[in-house]
């Protein structure tokens, strides 16, 4: 290989001058966006009141409590004690049931009401500003205040009960698909529209045949999406009384029976990854039906 | 124009309609096979609904009389005051802020390096890619209100139990958000490297990173603004912030408070939206370019 031809001395000052200058900039900037960063996370560390040496002093604790919760099956005879360890199985799985039709249920209303607001809230089907305005606040209202929040009002005024779970996860659903909704509906392809009406068809028919084949498969994956973190927040409705397994888990951890803490977490765990793969399956074959199209 | 054109040619498929079925009889015949799919679907979807409402014992009698509650509580609402507590509201919004950002900030920084493990295009072992991903779902699908419950026997009570808490949940969904960032970008400049002589770390650090670092931080400064939304909630279990409030005041039916804080939370998420959107088009900008 040939040696590089050097470039004359001061053509070669001039342009390293050029890099170091450049270089630099982007270091400075680098290393203000550090700073900054590093000053909020003080901030944000007294207001937390982070302790790092009470940390460093109980992370024991962590570890003795995850030995404490460990299933506590020997190899002795590991078939008896699992059956020991999910002593409640039957109640348990009725109760996991009762959490994903809790989530099933929310998922579903919500996801009907925010497909109605979906089309008041998109740019291009409503004229009146004064009407999108409202809907776009309304849905950013339901979304902001946690589904838990909602779930601690609706106890108070319907009573305890798994119906709370489902109005709560309902409302905040509403919200939180009513956005996303109305984000794809924004973009559609208006052609088909034009198409279908200049074929002949009604506004219905036109709505039917031409905006929600675009957007069916999207809406639909949008609410499977939910739908599983629905069920992660369905889990720990119970804390507030709102039906599901919550509230069997917040006993299990406040009265220290270790094992029960450790199955229905291995449960829970179990329902929300199984609920997570089948959804993404269903959300490949719709999104992949999509791009065959 | 084309609105005016469209109207025309459907005047004229209208006078004519019979013609054009008797024309083109495929396009008019019914499909019965997807349209018996999707009675199905729906019949399936619907009693699955109509189980559960039964089952939850959801009448209309039950929804009335609650929806009735639900109103006098809004009369109640308003208007929403502190009622002299404003000062210790704003501690606790501050709190529930410091545990947010602190909370992304942990789970960020610990995950950016399990994500590489995690990462196909980084660490080509299968075992240790099927093993972190799996390990990331599992604390993924632990809800932050359980985290935080967990946290309080090791640390006590109070708002560094609910920072874990978040930082725990966030780490496992960041791992594996950041490991897809990281397998789905641009292959070449790594390639680039390597051809001039750069070793695997070399790679990764001037191949690798300025490439996936702006989306990396975009997903970042997202989770900060939904961690706000359940740093909320967080203090219904005692881990600190603005949900302890929240729930007692619910508790004893201070309805004008509860909507002062609502609209403190409100605000305050309205303005990390604003700031993190414009923040978010000044670091993926450059990138897009």
């Amino acid at each position: 290989m040939r040696g590089l031809t050097p470039l004359p001395p001061e053509r070669e000052a001039a342009l390293s001058g050029l890099y170091a200058a450049a270089s630099g900039a982007a270091r400075r900037r680098t290393l203000a966006s550090f700073a900054v960063v590093a000053v909020l996370a003080l901030l944000a560390g007294l207001a937390a009141e982070v302790r790092p040496l009470v940390f460093a002093e109980n992370i024991g604790k962590f570890t003795a409590y995850l030995a404490q919760i460990w299933p506590p099956v020997g190899l002795e005879h590991p078939l008896e004690d699992v059956r020991a360890w999910y002593w409640g199985l039957p109640k348990w799985l009725a109760l996991l049931g009762e959490t994903v039709l809790i989530a099933y249920l929310g998922t579903l209303l919500g996801g009907l009401a925010g497909f109605a607001l979906s089309f008041v809230a998109a740019a291009n089907l409503v004229r009146s500003p004064i009407v999108r305005f409202l809907a776009k606040r309304f849905l950013e209202v339901c979304r902001t205040i946690p589904d838990v929040v909602f779930a601690l009002l609706f106890v108070i005024a319907f009573g305890l009960g798994p119906m709370v779970g489902v109005l709560a996860l309902a409302v905040h659903t509403t919200g939180a698909l009513g956005k996303l909704f109305s984000e794809v509906v924004e973009n559609i392809d208006m052609r088909p529209v034009e198409g279908l009406s200049a074929s002949g068809a009604s506004w219905i028919e036109t709505v039917r045949f031409a905006v929600l084949p675009q957007v069916l498969s999207n809406f639909a994956s949008y609410a499977l999406l939910r739908f599983e973190i629905n069920v992660r927040g369905a889990a720990v409705l119970g804390f507030v009384g709102a039906g599901g397994i919550g509230q069997e888990f917040l006993a299990a951890i406040r009265n220290f029976y270790y094992a029960d803490v450790s199955a229905i977490l291995g449960l829970i765990i179990l329902t929300v990854i199984c609920i997570d793969l089948a959804t993404e399956q269903v959300r490949h074959r719709l999104t992949g039906s999509e791009e065959a199209r | 124009m084309s609105a005016a054109r469209s109207e025309t040619l459907r005047a004229e498929a209208r006078a004519d309609l019979a013609r054009l079925r008797a024309r083109y009889p495929a396009q008019f015949r019914t499909d019965r096979a997807p349209r018996l799919r999707v009675v199905v679907i729906v019949c399936a979807v619907i009693g699955l609904a109509g189980f559960g409402a039964w089952q939850f014992e959801m009448s209309p009698a039950r929804i009335f009389n609650g929806l009735g509650r639900l109103g006098t509580f809004a009369v109640l609402m308003l208007p929403p005051s502190p009622e002299g507590q404003f000062w210790a509201f704003l501690h606790a919004l501050g709190e529930t802020l410091g545990i947010a950002f602190l909370g992304t900030l942990t789970a960020a920084i610990l995950a950016f390096p399990v994500a590489l493990l995690a990462a196909r295009n980084v660490v080509p072992n299968p075992f240790a890619h099927f093993a972190v991903r799996r390990g990331l779902d599992v604390m993924r699908s632990v809800d932050v209100l359980i985290w935080a419950l967990i946290w309080i026997n090791v640390v006590g009570l109070g708002p560094f139990a609910g920072m874990l808490a978040i930082a725990c949940s966030d780490f496992g969904a960041f791992g594996k958000l950041f490991s897809e960032a990281i397998e789905t970008c641009d292959r070449r400049p790594g390639e680039g490297v390597v051809a001039s002589g750069g070793s695997a770390l070399h790679r990764i650090r001037f191949g690798l990173i300025p490439g996936v670092l702006p989306v990396l931080a975009s997903q970042v400064l997202y989770f900060f603004e939904s961690n706000t939304r359940s740093a909320t909630i967080i203090g219904i279990v005692g881990a600190g912030g603005i949900g302890q409030y929240l729930t007692e005041l619910i508790r004893v039916l201070e309805l004008k408070q509860v909507a002062f804080l609502v609209l403190m939370i409100l605000a305050t998420v309205a303005a990390i939206d604003w700031v993190s959107t414009r923040l978010r088009r000044a670091i993926i900008g450059p990138a897009a370019r």
